[in-house]
């Protein structure tokens, strides 16, 4: 284990860009472009990210957001220039408005729920209610025990 | 002619699926004997001529007939032997073909190992296999021929997808619809059941069987996907929350609530109406991975097969089942006895929470999966749900549960001692902790999650290999007594706990490629050196390259370690026949500790190659583990208790644990 770690320690290096000739020379903001660009959905090839996709769109917005970046700009800046380009349906991390709060909350309220009714149906079960033996069971019982 | 009687043979199987649902059932109604016993017979004639015309499909492929208008589409002579019969099921027609040739297996093996079922059981249960057959059936012989014929003929086929040309490839989807499908078996049994009014221990002992294997295919197809997904989309990626991957995802999250629950049912007689209503759920949710894939409504690498009037059929199946199902167990459930009752604090308890938290987090995937959809369809608005929902919302379910994994397998049932149950994992939350600890020191402002994360793969690994330690008295009692008691243990037992380790280890393989992979994006021309973690990769030179179907480049890389060679991985850019369609093969060098990945992109304007490097720590383990998991399933399959086609009861009157 310690070997391991060991190794990650060396691999402290940092990240670089997507292309060569795209990456900015200040690595904290090439590492704010990366964390950017992997929240924006590619529109050519719609199950990756502008940061993995080969398409030219997407490394067009790469650069922009660099370009962006270069001049000041804060990430929720840039986000909501990019919206305005393409719409919400760019953000791969959907905004929490009144149109998706049912898709955020629904997995915290299923838990909710299902611990209400954990506990309510303790309460139900906490009178012990094993039922009594039927006539014939009994009578197997009886059987059984001579 | 052979085309012929496979389509043939597919319509005989539709008639007779409609014998299997409806005579057994109506016998299992009446007590009329010969009617219920008639369902094995149709099942195995069934069965029989699905086989039929899956051969007469690969027969096709394999001397490829382009009269057969689903070869010709998806098949090309030059194809290697392989990828002809991974082929079949290459597209949608076939893939359906595959899906009942499966089903039919699944029948089929509950009528030969089903002996020991009441018969008015087994027919019930055959019968419900008949009818999803035959919903089936009737699909592929109404919507979906995969024997239709072409004339003229043409002298070429057009060739499978070459991204899909892959060996891990080759073999997912055999093994994810065994998963998919097997759980339709939980399924019959859930829907006999409620027909009975009966559900006891017997019965989940052997529904338990069936949803084990499915589980097992399920884990094992998903983790070849991901697998592929890693090594053959070129970017590293393993698990990317696509639609298609949340398909074959969901079932597995109810498969193994199932599993857990149905361990309840059969001990304590208790959760009944739960692990019924699960059995249900996960093959909804098969049957409803199965329309997202096959319909093409979401968008996704997937969906080779768009087709809106095929979505509507696979869609009125999927509502008449789920529907009914659910129709019956409202109906049904209230009858069923509630059993043995438990304090929260119990094994029982714990299993409780167990399935919570996985439906929960199937819930997120299920809402994650569908919401834009239904959001579009109702409003209009279009929006993306990507990973970052998945991480913020699934990622906070699981990590509680994976906390409570090895505390609950400590606990006894009934009523348990939650602090003598910590007792007895100290050594392994002091290991845990230490890891953590060790973590945080060398990554020092890391992010939190990695030393967390790393603490809760060792927590698992060590929380079962505490409770092994525990249940052989291993340091406790002499070493040949442990070894005695260790083969004696129950195989179910050890599977659980190498299930419950795999998983740790599967932790900590995505915590450590999440949070601590190296990409290194540069230009290189041959001869050039550049860093990756603590290797250098030298691109040594490109050469052409020439494949049976394919064309392309291929580029050498020299992997060195301080100044010593360790490796030479290859990197190809193909070409496919006959579309030219490009793909890229990696050039991995694979080691437990890490996977130094190569890439060779694009040309650059002054004639270098980009090249994108990467170093993967700890990747393996997410496969390692997934197969570790798989290993455990089948140890615990082959507990003689479980074990599919176990003795007859009367034949074994003093030999069966009274367990």
């Amino acid at each position: 284990m310690r070997w391991f770690l060991l190794c990650f320690l060396l691999l402290a290096a940092p990240a670089h860009a997507v292309q060569p000739d795209e990456t900015l020379p200040d690595p904290k903001l090439e590492q704010r472009a990366r964390d950017l660009s992997t929240g924006f959905r590619c529109l050519v090839c719609q199950n990756q990210s502008i940061d993995e996709s080969d398409a030219p769109l997407a490394k067009d917005l790469r650069v922009l957001i660099r370009e962006h970046l270069t001049r000041g700009a804060s990430d929720a800046e840039i986000r909501d220039f990019v919206v305005a380009r393409y719409g919400e349906f760019v953000l791969l991390k959907p905004r929490l408005t009144a149109s998706t709060a049912v898709l955020w909350a629904t997995p915290f309220l299923i838990i909710l729920a299902g611990i209400i009714v954990i506990l309510r149906r303790r309460k139900v079960s906490a009178v012990p209610a094993e039922s009594a033996l039927s006539a014939e069971e009994q009578k197997a019982l009886r059987d059984i025990s001579n | 002619m052979i085309a012929e009687i496979g389509h043939f043979a597919l319509i005989l199987a539709l008639a007779v699926a409609a014998y299997q649902t409806l005579v057994p059932l109506m016998g299992a109604a009446r007590g009329n004997r010969q009617m219920i016993a008639s369902a094995v017979p149709a099942t195995l004639i069934q069965l029989v001529l699905v086989y039929v015309a899956f051969a007469a499909l690969t027969h096709a492929y394999l001397i490829s007939d382009f009269s057969v208008q689903n070869v010709f589409e998806n098949s090309h002579s030059a194809k290697p032997l392989l990828y002809k019969i991974s082929g079949v099921w290459g597209n949608h027609e076939g893939s359906m073909l595959l899906w009942v040739f499966i089903l039919a297996s699944f029948g089929g093996a509950v009528a030969i190992f089903g002996e020991n079922l009441p018969p008015t059981l087994r027919a019930r249960v055959l019968a419900v296999q008949g009818s999803i057959g035959f919903a089936f059936l009737l699909f592929i012989v109404v919507a979906s021929n995969p024997f239709a014929r072409l004339n003229p003929v043409p002298i070429e086929g057009n060739g499978l997808n070459p991204v899909l040309q892959d060996p891990a490839l080759a073999f997912h989807p055999p093994f994810l619809y065994a998963g998919y499908v097997g759980l339709s078996v939980a399924f019959s049994f859930a829907i006999a059941a409620l027909i009975d009014g009966k559900v006891d221990a017997a019965w989940a002992r052997w529904v338990r069987p069936w949803t084990l294997a499915a589980w097992m295919f399920l884990t094992i197809g998903i983790s070849m996907g991901s697998w592929w997904a890693y090594y053959e989309l070129g970017w590293g990626g393993w698990w990317f929350w696509d639609p298609v991957e949340n398909a074959s995802f969901m079932p597995w999250l109810v498969a193994t609530a199932l599993l857990h629950s149905a361990i309840v049912v059969e001990k304590r007689n208790a959760l009944k109406v739960w692990t019924v209503l699960l059995s249900i759920l996960a093959f909804s949710l098969s049957l409803l991975g199965t329309f997202l894939v096959r319909s093409g409504v979401l968008t996704s690498v997937h969906a080779f097969a768009v087709d809106p009037a095929r979505g509507v059929f696979i869609l009125a199946i999927l509502c008449f089942f789920i529907g009914g199902a659910l129709t019956l167990f409202a109906w049904r459930a209230p009858t069923l006895k509630a059993g043995g009752f438990f304090s929260p604090i119990s094994r029982e308890g714990g299993l409780v929470l167990n399935n919570l938290f996985l439906c929960a987090a199937c819930a997120s995937v299920l809402i994650g999966t569908l919401y834009p959809l239904a959001l579009e369809i109702v409003t209009g608005e279009k929006i993306s749900v990507g990973p970052p929902y998945f991480n913020l919302t699934f990622g906070p379910i699981m990590l509680p549960l994976l906390l409570l994994v090895p505390i609950g397998s400590q606990l006894s049932w009934k009523r348990a001692d939650l602090f003598a149950a910590l007792q007895r994992l100290w050594a392994a939350a002091a290991l845990a902790i230490g890891l953590g600890v060790l973590v945080l020191i060398a990554t020092e402002r890391g992010p939190w999650l990695a030393p967390f994360g790393m603490a809760l793969g060792a927590w698992l690994i060590f929380g079962s290999l505490a409770d092994l330690a525990n249940r052989i008295a291993l340091f406790s009692a002499p070493l040949p007594t442990s070894l005695s008691r260790l083969a004696g243990l129950p195989r179910s037992s050890l599977g659980m706990t190498s299930a419950h380790a795999g998983l740790g280890l599967m932790i900590i393989g995505i915590i450590a490629i999440t949070l601590w992979k190296v990409e290194h994006i540069v230009a290189m021309k041959p001869g050039e050196r550049a860093d990756i973690g603590h290797y250098t990769v030298q691109f040594v030179a490109e050469t052409p390259l020439t494949g049976e179907n394919y064309t392309g480049r291929a580029g050498q890389f020299r992997i060195l370690r301080g100044d010593s060679e360790i490796a030479t991985v290859v990197s190809e850019k193909r070409e496919f026949k006959p579309m030219g369609t490009p793909t890229t093969e990696v050039g991995l060098y694979q080691t437990l500790a890490g996977d130094v990945y190569v890439v060779m992109g694009d040309r650059t304007a002054d004639g270098a190659r980009v090249v994108r490097l990467y170093f993967n720590p700890l990747v393996s383990l997410i496969w390692l583990g997934a197969l570790i998991m798989f290993f455990g399933g089948a140890l615990s399959l082959t507990d003689r208790r479980y074990r599919v086609g176990a003795p007859k009861r009367k034949l074994t009157p003093a030999g069966v644990p009274a367990e």
